[in-house]
């Protein structure tokens, strides 16, 4: 799977957990939170919808990981190709 | 102590046949009952009270995918009764408002669907929701009324089973009479047809509500053949103001709530009690300070089941035994029981008699119980009387909780 392969199931899972939000130009290099409307719950959700669907862990230590859709990227990429 | 008279300026609703007073009201002028058949989780199909307003008016999808029915009930109910008020809301000190919601049950809903999601995950509790305790607080209700509208005072819920729509107004009076706030939000509601445990409760009590063909008429109370409830869903708003605080605003005043009273039977977990039944109306009476025959209309509470519609026949029985110009009604027989919300609801749509002084009936009497033949009951068809000044509302509820509200058209 490719990074933007990945970022395309991020941006999906987002479009879920915050449908008010307009999820079509979101840029990867600049943070969620400062482009979309995210709160901390919003971030659990995104984990947990890994979890579900994807079968993917992120361990709470490595939430920061999830900042951008640039970052999200390399963190889970490996993770999906494991 | 001086005691401030409080009105109700605004109400707010969602019905299983109405989602305006106006359109609820004209309903059950009608004879226009709103059960249906839904499909219930391990219980197949049941009939069941649905509310068709629309949540979207007044949430964002995000705060309906976060929250919970109940709370997008009493968001919706609530929005609707400030706007009922004409209340500036906007301008309004956020700080002097309160928010008092009775529930008879919150949490059900929410926690059965988790575990039958983490089910489907064989039962590895990773899958549990984070959005669970907040969703299952028993405050959550009235707290998504305030996180919606951006109400900073003092917001509870008040659980009284059955009778928590009164209750919720009960304590919004006393709030207001103590100076805590200026306005209140208060009333009751009901999510509980989501709840499958609700359902398989009453058909294990042998309470819930069967109709071989129409699910309109599986609630009749009063009637031999009556054998339970509908569970429905529901709520009702009031906007609450001391009458001089309203006066002050050209408010238009609805009614006055004159009486009340919360009693226990400290008895039985299920079963009424009719002499503790009569004394909570002796007792809201004293308080208006009202004979039986002042009252014009009493709505009861009876859920058509066997037993309880007799036992509360029994307890009007005796308070209004002789009082030729107060007629009975029911408000279940159309929409079921909403839980919750079924005082607040009930008051509400028989509150426009005091403009249009007809009386709705109870629907679905086909054969009337003579154990439930009181006298001046109204079946099947609005009544019109000369006048209707005053009504008083019971709502009873299970561990032997008893209330009646009494509230009078307003006259300065």
């Amino acid at each position: 799977m490719t990074e933007d392969q990945v970022k395309q199931i991020v941006v999906d899972i987002i479009a879920e957990i915050a449908p008010d939000e307009d999820t079509s130009n979101i840029k990867p290099e600049i943070n969620l939170r400062d482009q979309l409307d995210l709160d901390s719950m919003d971030f659990l959700d995104i984990v947990m919808e890994l979890r579900k669907q994807h079968n993917i862990e992120v361990p709470e230590a490595d939430y920061p990981e999830l900042a951008s859709l640039a970052t999200c990227a390399a963190y889970l990429t490996p993770k999906f190709n494991a | 102590m001086h005691k401030s008279r409080i009105v109700i300026t605004g109400v707010g609703l969602t019905s299983p046949n109405g989602n305006t007073l106006e359109e609820y009201r004209k309903n059950l002028l009608a004879g226009v009952a709103g059960v249906q058949i839904i499909d219930m989780r391990y219980m197949g199909k049941v009939p069941a009270g649905v509310c068709n307003f629309d949540p979207k008016k007044y949430q964002t999808r995000k705060e309906l995918r976060v929250g919970t029915r109940a709370g997008s009930i009493a968001v919706y109910s609530a929005h609707e009764a400030i706007n009922n008020s004409g209340l500036d809301f906007e301008n309004f000190d956020k700080s002097r408002i309160g928010v008092y919601v009775g529930t008879t049950e919150h949490g059900n809903v929410e926690t059965e669907n988790e575990v039958y999601n983490i089910s489907k995950f064989d039962y590895d509790t990773r899958f549990w929701t984070h959005h669970h305790n907040p969703r299952t607080v028993a405050n959550n209700p009235a707290g998504e009324i305030t996180i919606n509208m951006g109400i900073t005072g003092p917001h509870y819920t008040i659980g009284a089973a059955c009778a928590a729509g009164n209750a919720g107004l009960i304590q919004a009076l006393q709030m207001l009479r103590l100076g805590e706030v200026d306005v209140a939000l208060a009333g009751g509601v009901s999510e509980s047809i989501q709840s499958f445990g609700i359902f398989a409760g009453f058909k294990s009590q042998g309470a819930l509500g069967t109709h071989e063909t129409d699910p309109n008429k599986t609630s009749r109370p009063f009637d031999k053949t009556r054998d339970g409830i509908v569970v429905s869903e529901g709520g009702a708003i009031y906007v609450l103001e001391r009458l001089e605080d309203a006066q002050a605003r050209g408010a238009n005043i609805i009614a006055e709530i004159v009486g009340y009273r919360i009693n226990s039977d400290a008895g039985d977990y299920v079963l009424p009690d009719p002499v503790r039944q009569a004394e909570c109306m002796h007792a809201a009476l004293k308080v208006a300070g009202m004979e039986p025959g002042d009252v014009d209309i009493v709505n009861t509470h009876a859920t058509s089941t066997p037993m309880g519609d007799i036992q509360e026949c029994q307890a009007i029985r005796e308070v209004f035994s002789d009082c030729p110009t107060t007629y009975i009604n029911n408000t279940k027989s159309y929409i079921g029981h909403c839980m919750g919300a079924a005082g607040a609801l009930e008051l509400a749509g028989n509150l426009p008699s005091f403009k249009d002084n007809i009386i709705h009936p109870t629907i679905n009497v086909e054969d009337l119980d003579p154990e439930c033949a009181l006298p001046n009951l109204v079946i099947n068809e609005p009544l019109k009387v000369d006048a209707v000044k005053v009504i008083l509302n019971n709502s009873f509820g299970m561990l032997g909780i008893n209330s009646a509200l009494i509230v009078r058209k307003f006259e300065d």
